[in-house]
C-alpha cells in the first residue's frame, strides 16, 4: 500500500517497500494502503504499525521530523483523536495486513518506509534531530535518512532502527511489548476496522494521518515517536483507513524521509517530513495527494494543514517521494531481493513510535509501544556516500535489502491482501517471511512476522515468528539464550580446539622452496581464516578491514619468539562499505571497566548479564537492550544486530562529543610561484575543483576557503555579497595575521557564485609571475589560524622547497648517491617544524593534506611530516607538468577527483582494543598517538590503512578465544557523531605448528614493511634491509629445527609461508628499500610513506605487481560484474622468462598499469585490441585502449576496467613496446630476475639457505 | 673550601632527585592517561637541558676538587645525559617526542632510566652527606 504511494520517489519507494514489507510484519495492513500513506502518513504508518515494532520505526522518521512540528500539529489537529483512531487502526491493520499479506510486507512496510526518509533523516537528524532526544532523534532521523526505510520496516524487522528507537525504547519497551501484543490483539479484534480502511484504500488519508500524527507526536515531546504515535493516534477516527495507512504510511514514511532529507531542515523537516508525506504531496505531489486524498479523504484533509508547513522544505522530496509510489513497489521488490543478501539491512524498528502511540493511543489500544531501536544499515554509509560516493546507489540497497524482501511482499499481499488483510492477522507470517532471509533465522517456533528484518540479521529472522507478535511482550521469555550462550561459549572453548585436525594439513604441508618453480599460485592469494567454528567464522570481521598476521595466536610471548614471526594487525577501518548495519539507540552497550562495545565475541551468562570478552568483566544488559528491534521480540539480546555482526556503526550521542560536531571545512593552500605557473597544476586544479563544487561531502553548513602563497600569502575575501571575490595580500611572513578572518572561510552554498569566479580567475591571476620564493611555513601557519576555530582538512599543493620564512629547507640531496648500496642518508626530517605544525593542527581537530607536484627535489622527508602527524594524506607527483608529462596530469586529475569526493570523517578518533594479556606497542600509519590505545585522527578518510605491532604480555592459557576490537569515532559530514567499530575474534594456540600453520603472510609482509621503514628512518637502511632478510632466515630455520625436526640441507616452509621469502625480496628490490639501483631521495622517501599509509590490498600491489598474459584473453572462468564479462587471466611470475615475445602482457602495479607488447606480438592484437596495423606503428606514449568495436577490444578493457574499479585512485595505463625506453620502468617490477644490484629469486633462496646453515 | 664544593653538590643533587621524582611522575601520568604526550613531552623536554647541567656542573666540580672516585662514579652518567642530548635526530622535538614516545616502548625505557637516576642521585645524595660531615671545619 504505501509503498505504491511511496513510488513517488523511486529511492524511497525501494526502501519503502522493504519497510511495507517489515510493516507486513508488524501490520501487514500497511500493504494495502501504501501508496497514500507514503507521504506523511508514512512515517505515521510506520509509527503505527509498529505499534509493533513498525511503529518504532516511524517514530524514528517520525520523531525528528514530527518532533518539529509534531506539537503543534498534535494539538490544532483533529487528527489526534483520529490519530488515536488509526493508530489503533493502523495498528491493527498492519497486523492485519500482515496477516494477509503475511508475508513482509507488514513488516517491511513499516519500517521501509522510514527508509525513504533517510535521505531527509540526515538532514533533520542535524537539526531537528537535536530536540528530542538529541542523539536518539537524530540517529533515528540519520538512520532513516539512510535507512529509514528499513527502519520503518524493520522495525518490524527490528535491524534496521535500534538503536534510534532506543530512546523510545527505554520508556516503551516493556509498554512496547504491550504494545505488540496489543496491536497483534489490536490486529485481530481490529482487523475488522482496519480492513475496512484498507480497503478505502485510504493508504494516503492514513499517511496523512501519520504525518499529521507524527507532527502531534512530536509536540507531545521528545516521545516524538511517541508523539507521532499519538500522531497515528489521530488517525483513529480514521481506523479503518488505518491500516491501510499504515502500510502507506510507512511508504509514505519512507518517502517522507526523502522529504526530510530534502528539506534539510532539521524541525522544519521534521513538519516536513510528516508533512512531506503530507504537504509534500501538496506541494509537489498535488497529483499524489489527490490520488491519497481520493483514497482516502482523511488522509487528505490531514495532509493540508501539515502539508503546508511541510512543503516548503520537504517539497522536493517529497514530491520525488510520491512520485516513486508506484516505483516503490518496484523497488521494494527489488529490495527484497537486496534483502536477502544483506542481513544487515533490517531496520531498526521502532519502538519509540510505538511507544508514543501507545501514549496518544492509549486511549485506543494501539498505541502503547514506545521503544523501538532502529538499526540501519549501510546507509549512512549510502548517506556519507551520497557525500563522497554515489550515496543514492549506496542506500537503495540497504534499503532495499531491508524493505525489498518485506516490501515486495506487501505488495503482493498489499495487492491481493486489501481486502484480505483481516484474515491474514494470524497467517501473516507465513507469508512475509518467507520472502528471504527468514528462513534461516526464523527459527523462533513463534513467528514469523519479522521476517523481513531477519533477512537483513540473521538472529532477527529467527525472533522473527510472525506469530509472535501476539506473545511479543512475552518474548523475553524465548529462548534465544539457550542458543546463545551455546554460541558464544561453546564456540570460544571449540575455538582453539578444532585447528589441529583440519586446517593443518594443508597450510602446513612442507614446500621445498628451492625444488618448486612455480611458487605463485594463478590465483589472486587470500587471507586465511582463522581456523574457528562456523558460527564464529561466520560472524567474524572482513578481512578486508581487520586482519592478524598470525591467525592462530600462539599462547605466551615465549611461543611468540620461537616462531619469530612478527604479530600484528592491519586495519582499513574506514573503508567504503557496501553494507553496515547502522544502529541507533539511547544507550551504547559497552563493558563497564574496559570500555568495550558489546559485540559478537562477548557470552550472554543469562538473560540479563553478559561477559566481556575482552576483560572478562560480567556486565548487565540494559533494559533497552533487552528489545531486539529486528524482530520484535523481548529478552534475546544475543540476536541484536550488535551481536550479529562484527562491523556495526553506532549513532553516537551528545555523550560522545567534547563540541558539537563541527562543520565540513575545506581549506586550499596554493603554490602560485613562478615554479607552479610553470608546472600549471592550478588549472587542473580549478577545473577539478569546480566539477566537483557540489560533491564535496558536506551539509547546509560547509565552508571553503582558499590561500595562495609566494614570497607573500594571499588571502581571498568570498563573503556573501561581494561582486567579486576580493584578494588580500599580507606580505608579513614572520608574524602571518588574518587580515579578515570571518570572510576567509565561507558558506559554500552561500558563496557559491564567487567560489566559482575565484576558480575560474585563479590559473591565470599568476601567469605573468616573476616570483620563485616559496614561502610554505608562514602559509600554513596562517592557514593553521584559519582553521582552528573549527577544524578540518587543509589541502596544500607544493611545487617546490620551501624557501622563506619559518620551516625554509635546504636541498640535502647528493645526486652522485642516489645509487650507493652504502649509506642512504636524509630519511628523515629536517626539521621538526612541520611536526610541531602537524601536531597543533592535530590538536585543533584539523588535518594537512600534501600535494607535491615537483621536478626537482623537494625534501619529501621534512614536507611528509605535516601530513604523517595530523592524520593527512600525501600524494606526490615527480616531474609533474601539464603538457609534458601527461600522464601525470591525468593521474592529478583522476586523483583529485577521488579525493575531493570520497567520504571523510572529521575529528576522529580510533582506539584499539584487544584481549587482556595481549597489548599493543607501536602504531604505524599517519595519525597521532595521543594515549597508549588512542588515535587522533584529525580527518578519516577511506583509503587509510594502519598496523599495529602486539606483543603478548601475559600467558594466554585460560582463554582459547582472543578478541580485537577497533571503534573509530568521527563526525561524518553531514554532522553526525558515529562510532564504526570491528571486531576481529581469533584462536589461541599452544604448539609452534599451529602458529605456523595461521600465518597470514601478506599482512606478515605489510608489517614488517612498516616495521622496515621505521628502522631506515631511526637507523639505516641497510639495517632495515638485513632486518627484511633475517626475518626470513629466522623463521624458516625456527620452522626447520622445531616443527620439522629434521635438519634438511633443503630450503623448506609450510605453505602457509612459502610466498614469504618472494615477498621480502619484492620488499628489497621495493623503491623504498632498494639499493644499487638509482632512485631519488624523494621517491624513496614517498614509497615509504606509502607502505606506512595504504591498506594492506593496495599496498601489496605496490610490493608484488600482478602480471597477466592478456593476448590471448578467453572467457574461460570469467567472472560477471555489471552484465559486463570480465575474463580472469591466470597470474604469471614475475620473470623475463614468462615474457614472450609473441605475447603482450599487463602488469598491475597498484598506482599503474604497463601493458608491455612484444616485438612479435600478434598483429590480431596489435590491431584488435590496441587499434594499429602493426607494432612499428604503435606510438611511444600511449596512455588509453581505444574502443574498439571488437570481441578481444572489449575483453581487454572490461578487464582493465575491472581492475581499476577495485581501488581508490585511478592507476594511470602505459604501453609499453618491447625496445621502447620506457622498458626499463616495466622491467624494474620483474622481482624474480636478477638486477645488477640484486638477487634474483633463487639466488635469494640460496643465499638464506646458506644463512640458516650458518 | 671542601665543605664548600660538598654543600653545593648536596643542594645540586637535591635538586637532581626532585627532577627524576619529577620525570618519573610525568611519565606515570602519561602512562595512565591522565595527560597527553604532547603536554607530557613539552613538560620533560623544558627540563632536559637543566638537568644536563646540573649533572655536568657537580661532576666537574669533583675532577676540579680532585675527588676521583665520585667524578669517576659520575662521569658515565654525565657522559649519557650528553649523548642522548646530542643524538636526537634533527627532525624530534627533544629527547622526548611526543610522536614516538608511544612506539617500541619508548615510555617504558625512559621510566627505567628515570627510576635508574634516582636511585644514582639518592646514593650521591647520602656520599656527598657523608663526605661532607666527614670534612674538617
Amino acid at each position: 500500500m504505501s509503498a505504491p504511494a511511496g513510488s513517488p520517489h523511486p529511492a524511497a519507494s525501494t526502501r519503502i517497500p522493504p519497510k511495507l514489507g517489515g510493516a507486513a510484519v508488524s501490520g501487514a495492513a500497511a500493504g494495502p494502503g501504501p501508496a497514500p500513506h507514503q507521504q506523511n502518513g508514512p512515517a505515521q504508518n510506520q509509527m503505527q504499525v509498529p505499534p509493533g515494532y513498525g511503529l518504532h520505526p516511524q517514530n524514528y522518521n517520525v520523531p525528528s521530523g514530527h518532533y518539529s512540528q509534531g506539537p503543534g500539529k498534535t494539538t490544532s489537529l483533529p487528527l489526534d483523536s483520529q490519530s488515536g483512531g488509526y493508530y489503533s487502526g493502523v495498528y491493527t491493520i498492519p497486523t492485519q495486513n500482515v496477516v494477509t499479506p503475511n508475508t513482509a510486507n507488514q513488516q517491511s512496510g513499516a519500517q521501509q518506509i522510514y527508509g525513504r526518509g533517510p535521505p531527509a533523516p540526515h538532514i533533520v537528524g542535524s537539526t531537528p534531530g537535536y530536540f528530542q532526544g538529541a542523539a536518539s532523534s537524530s540517529s533515528h532521523l540519520h538512520t532513516s535518512a539512510s535507512q529509514p526505510y528499513s527502519s520503518f520496516v524493520n522495525h518490524y524487522n527490528s535491524p534496521a532502527m535500534y538503536s534510534a528507537n532506543s530512546p523510545a525504547v527505554s520508556q516503551g519497551f516493556p509498554s512496547t511489548c504491550g504494545h505488540y501484543a496489543v496491536s497483534t490483539v489490536s490486529n485481530a479484534a481490529y482487523p475488522s476496522v482496519s480492513y475496512p480502511s484498507l480497503p478505502a484504500g485510504d493508504p494516503y488519508g492514513q499517511q496523512m494521518f501519520t504525518s499529521q500524527n507524527a507532527s502531534t507526536i512530536r509536540s507531545v515531546r521528545e516521545n516524538s515517536f511517541s508523539g507521532q504515535n499519538t500522531a497515528v493516534s489521530h488517525p483513529s477516527p480514521l481506523p479503518p483507513p488505518p491500516s491501510q495507512q499504515y502500510h502507506q504510511q510507512l511508504s509514505l514514511s519512507g518517502y517522507s524521509p526523502l522529504s526530510w532529507s530534502a528539506s534539510g531542515l532539521p524541525s522544519t523537516q521534521d513538519n516536513l517530513i510528516r508533512n512531506h508525506s503530507g504537504s509534500l504531496a501538496t506541494a509537489n505531489n498535488n497529483p499524489n495527494a489527490v490520488a491519497e486524498s481520493s483514497s482516502c479523504p482523511v488522509m487528505q484533509t490531514v495532509q493540508p494543514p501539515e502539508s503546508s508547513p511541510v512543503v516548503s522544505t520537504v517539497v522536493s522530496g517529497a514530491s520525488s517521494a510520491r512520485a516513486p509510489p508506484t516505483a516503490n513497489h518496484l523497488v521494494e521488490t527489488v529490495a527484497s531481493v537486496t534483502q536477502p543478501s544483506e542481513l544487515l539491512q533490517q531496520k531498526g524498528m521502532q519502538y519509540g513510535d510505538y511507544v508514543n502511540n501507545q501514549a496518544s493511543s492509549a486511549p485506543t489500544p494501539l498505541s502503547s509501544t514506545s521503544d523501538d531501536e532502529e538499526e540501519e544499515e549501510d546507509e549512512e554509509a549510502g548517506v556519507d556516500s551520497s557525500s563522497t560516493t554515489s550515496s543514492a546507489s549506496p542506500m537503495p540497497n540497504s534499503y532495499d535489502a531491508l524493505e525489498g524482501g518485506s516490501y515486495p511482499d506487501m505488495l503482493s499481499s498489499s495487492a491481493s491482501s486489501p481486502a484480505p488483510d483481516p484474515a491474514p492477522e494470524s497467517d501473516p507470517a507465513p507469508a512475509p517471511v518467507p520472502a528471504v532471509p527468514q528462513p534461516s533465522k526464523t527459527t523462533k517456533p513463534f513467528g514469523y512476522g519479522y521476517p523481513t528484518l531477519q533477512p537483513g540479521y540473521q538472529n532477527a529472522a529467527a525472533p522473527l515468528s510472525s506469530g509472535v507478535q501476539p506473545s511479543s511482550p512475552v518474548y523475553s521469555g524465548f529462548q534465544p539464550y539457550a542458543q546463545y550462550p551455546g554460541m558464544n561459549q561453546l564456540s570460544s572453548s571449540f575455538g582453539g580446539l578444532s585447528l589441529q585436525s583440519s586446517a593443518q594439513p594443508e597450510s602446513l604441508r612442507p614446500v621445498n622452496l628451492t625444488q618448486e618453480r612455480n611458487i605463485l599460485p594463478m590465483t589472486p592469494v587470500w587471507a586465511p581464516v582463522p581456523n574457528l567454528n562456523l558460527d564464529l567464522k561466520k560472524l567474524n570481521c572482513s578481512p578486508d578491514s581487520f586482519r592478524c598476521t598470525l591467525t592462530n595466536i600462539p599462547q605466551s610471548q615465549v611461543l611468540l619468539n620461537k616462531a619469530k614471526l612478527p604479530l600484528g594487525l592491519l586495519l582499513h577501518p574506514f573503508r567504503d562499505l557496501t553494507q553496515l548495519p547502522v544502529i541507533t539507540s539511547n544507550t551504547i552497550v559497552r563493558c563497564r571497566s574496559c570500555r568495550t562495545y558489546i559485540n559478537p565475541f562477548v557470552s550472554f551468562i543469562d538473560q540479563r548479564r553478559w561477559k566481556c570478552n575482552l576483560c572478562y568483566r560480567v556486565n548487565d544488559v540494559p533494559e533497552e537492550f533487552m528489545y531486539n528491534p529486528l524482530t520484535r521480540s523481548y529478552g534475546e539480546p544475543h540476536k541484536r544486530p550488535e551481536v550479529q555482526n562484527s562491523t556495526v556503526e553506532f549513532i553516537a550521542s551528545s555523550d560522545y562529543m567534547l563540541r558539537p560536531p563541527q562543520p565540513a571545512v575545506y581549506l586550499f593552500v596554493l603554490d602560485v610561484s613562478h615554479n607552479a605557473v610553470e608546472a600549471g597544476y592550478l588549472t587542473i586544479l580549478c577545473q577539478s575543483l569546480s566539477e566537483n563544487l557540489d560533491k564535496l561531502p558536506g551539509d547546509s553548513r560547509t565552508r571553503i576557503g582558499f590561500v595562495t602563497f609566494d614570497s607573500t600569502i594571499h588571502f581571498y575575501n568570498l563573503q556573501e555579497g561581494l561582486s567579486q571575490p576580493q584578494m588580500l595580500i599580507v606580505s608579513d611572513i614572520d608574524d602571518v595575521f588574518l587580515p579578515t578572518p570571518d570572510s576567509l572561510l565561507v558558506n559554500l552554498y552561500e558563496s557559491k557564485e564567487l567560489i566559482k569566479d575565484l576558480l575560474n580567475a585563479l590559473p591565470n591571476m599568476f601567469i605573468n609571475t616573476r616570483e620563485t620564493h616559496s614561502a610554505l611555513g608562514p602559509a600554513l601557519q596562517a592557514a593553521f589560524k584559519l582553521m582552528s576555530p573549527t577544524g578540518g582538512r587543509v589541502s596544500v599543493f607544493q611545487t617546490q622547497l620551501p624557501s622563506l620564512g619559518a620551516g625554509l629547507l635546504q636541498s640535502r640531496e647528493d645526486p652522485n648517491q642516489r645509487s650507493s648500496t652504502k649509506v642512504v642518508q636524509h630519511l628523515g626530517p629536517a626539521t621538526d617544524f612541520y611536526k610541531k605544525l602537524a601536531l597543533d593542527c592535530s590538536g585543533q581537530q584539523t588535518a594537512v593534506d600534501l600535494f607535491l607536484l615537483s621536478s626537482q627535489y623537494s625534501d619529501l622527508a621534512s614536507l611528509a611530516c605535516m601530513s604523517k602527524y595530523s592524520a593527512g594524506c600525501i600524494y606526490y607527483y615527480p616531474s609533474f607538468h601539464y603538457t609534458h608529462n601527461p600522464s601525470q596530469a591525468e593521474k592529478l586529475q583522476k586523483d583529485l577527483k577521488r579525493y575531493l569526493t570520497r567520504k571523510i570523517g572529521f575529528e576522529a578518533v580510533m582506539r584499539i582494543r584487544c584481549t587482556k594479556g595481549l597489548s599493543m606497542h607501536t602504531f604505524h600509519g599517519n595519525f597521532f598517538v595521543r594515549s597508549t590505545d588512542l588515535l587522533s585522527l584529525a580527518n578519516i578518510n577511506p583509503d587509510a590503512g594502519f598496523a599495529v605491532q602486539l606483543s603478548i604480555e601475559e600467558s594466554l592459557t585460560d582463554t582459547s578465544l582472543v578478541c580485537f576490537q577497533t571503534a573509530l569515532l568521527y563526525t561524518s559530514s553531514k554532522g553526525e557523531r558515529r562510532i564504526r567499530v570491528h571486531t576481529l575474534c581469533l584462536p589461541v594456540v599452544s604448539s609452534l605448528a599451529d602458529v605456523y600453520a595461521g600465518v597470514d603472510v601478506q599482512a606478515a609482509i605489510c608489517l614488517l614493511a612498516n616495521m622496515a621503514v621505521d628502522r631506515s628512518i631511526s637507523s639505516s637502511l641497510s639495517d632495515a634491509r638485513d632486518a627484511l632478510v633475517n626475518a626470513v632466515v629466522d623463521s624458516l630455520s625456527a620452522y626447520g629445527s622445531t616443527v620439522l625436526n629434521v635438519q634438511h640441507s633443503a630450503l623448506i616452509a609450510p605453505t602457509s609461508l612459502k610466498l614469504f621469502p618472494l615477498y621480502v625480496l619484492a620488499l628489497l628490490k621495493q623503491k623504498a628499500f632498494r639499493t644499487g639501483t638509482s632512485t631519488r631521495l624523494d621517491d624513496r622517501v614517498y614509497a615509504m610513506c606509502q607502505i606506512k599509509c595504504q591498506p594492506l590490498v593496495h599496498l601489496m600491489k605496490m610490493i608484488h605487481p600482478n602480471l597477466y598474459r592478456i593476448d590471448r584473453l578467453t572467457d574461460e572462468g570469467a567472472i560477471h560484474v555489471n552484465d559486463r564479462v570480465v575474463p580472469q587471466p591466470p597470474l604469471q611470475k614475475l620473470s623475463a622468462e614468462k615474457l614472450t615475445r609473441e605475447g603482450a602482457f599487463l602488469m598491475d602495479c597498484g598506482s599503474a598499469f604497463y601493458i608491455w607488447v612484444g616485438k612479435s606480438c600478434d598483429n590480431n592484437f596489435i590491431e584488435d585490441v590496441l587499434g594499429y596495423p602493426n607494432f612499428a606503428s604503435i606510438p611511444q606514449k600511449m596512455a588509453h585502449l581505444p574502443e574498439l568495436d571488437t570481441l578481444s577490444s572489449e575483453r581487454a578493457r572490461s578487464f582493465v576496467t575491472w581492475l581499476r574499479d577495485s581501488r581508490p585512485l585511478s592507476p594511470i595505463l602505459h604501453v609499453v613496446k618491447d625496445e621502447s625506453p620506457a622498458k626499463t620502468e616495466f622491467f624494474q617490477h620483474l622481482i624474480e630476475d636478477r638486477t645488477e644490484a640484486a638477487f634474483s629469486y633463487y639466488e635469494f633462496l640460496l643465499h638464506i639457505q646458506q644463512q640458516i646453515c650458518k | 673550601m671542601e665543605a664548600v664544593v660538598f654543600v653545593f653538590s648536596l643542594l645540586d643533587c637535591c635538586a637532581l632527585i626532585f627532577l627524576s621524582v619529577y620525570f618519573i611522575i610525568t611519565l606515570s601520568d602519561l602512562e595512565c592517561d591522565y595527560i597527553n604526550a604532547r603536554s607530557c613531552c613539552s613538560k620533560l623536554n623544558k627540563w632536559v637541558i637543566p638537568e644536563l647541567i646540573g649533572h655536568t656542573v657537580v661532576t666537574v666540580l669533583m675532577l676540579v676538587s680532585l675527588h676521583w672516585f665520585i667524578f669517576l662514579l659520575n662521569l658515565p652518567v654525565a657522559t649519557w645525559n650528553v649523548y642522548r642530548f646530542i643524538m636526537v635526530p634533527s627532525g624530534n622535538m627533544g629527547v622526548f617526542d611526543p610522536t614516538e614516545i608511544h612506539n617500541r616502548g619508548q615510555l617504558k625505557s625512559h621510566m627505567k632510566e628515570a627510576m635508574i637516576k634516582l636511585g644514582f642521585h639518592l646514593l650521591c645524595f647520602f656520599m656527598y652527606l657523608y663526605s661532607g660531615s666527614r670534612c674538617p671545619g
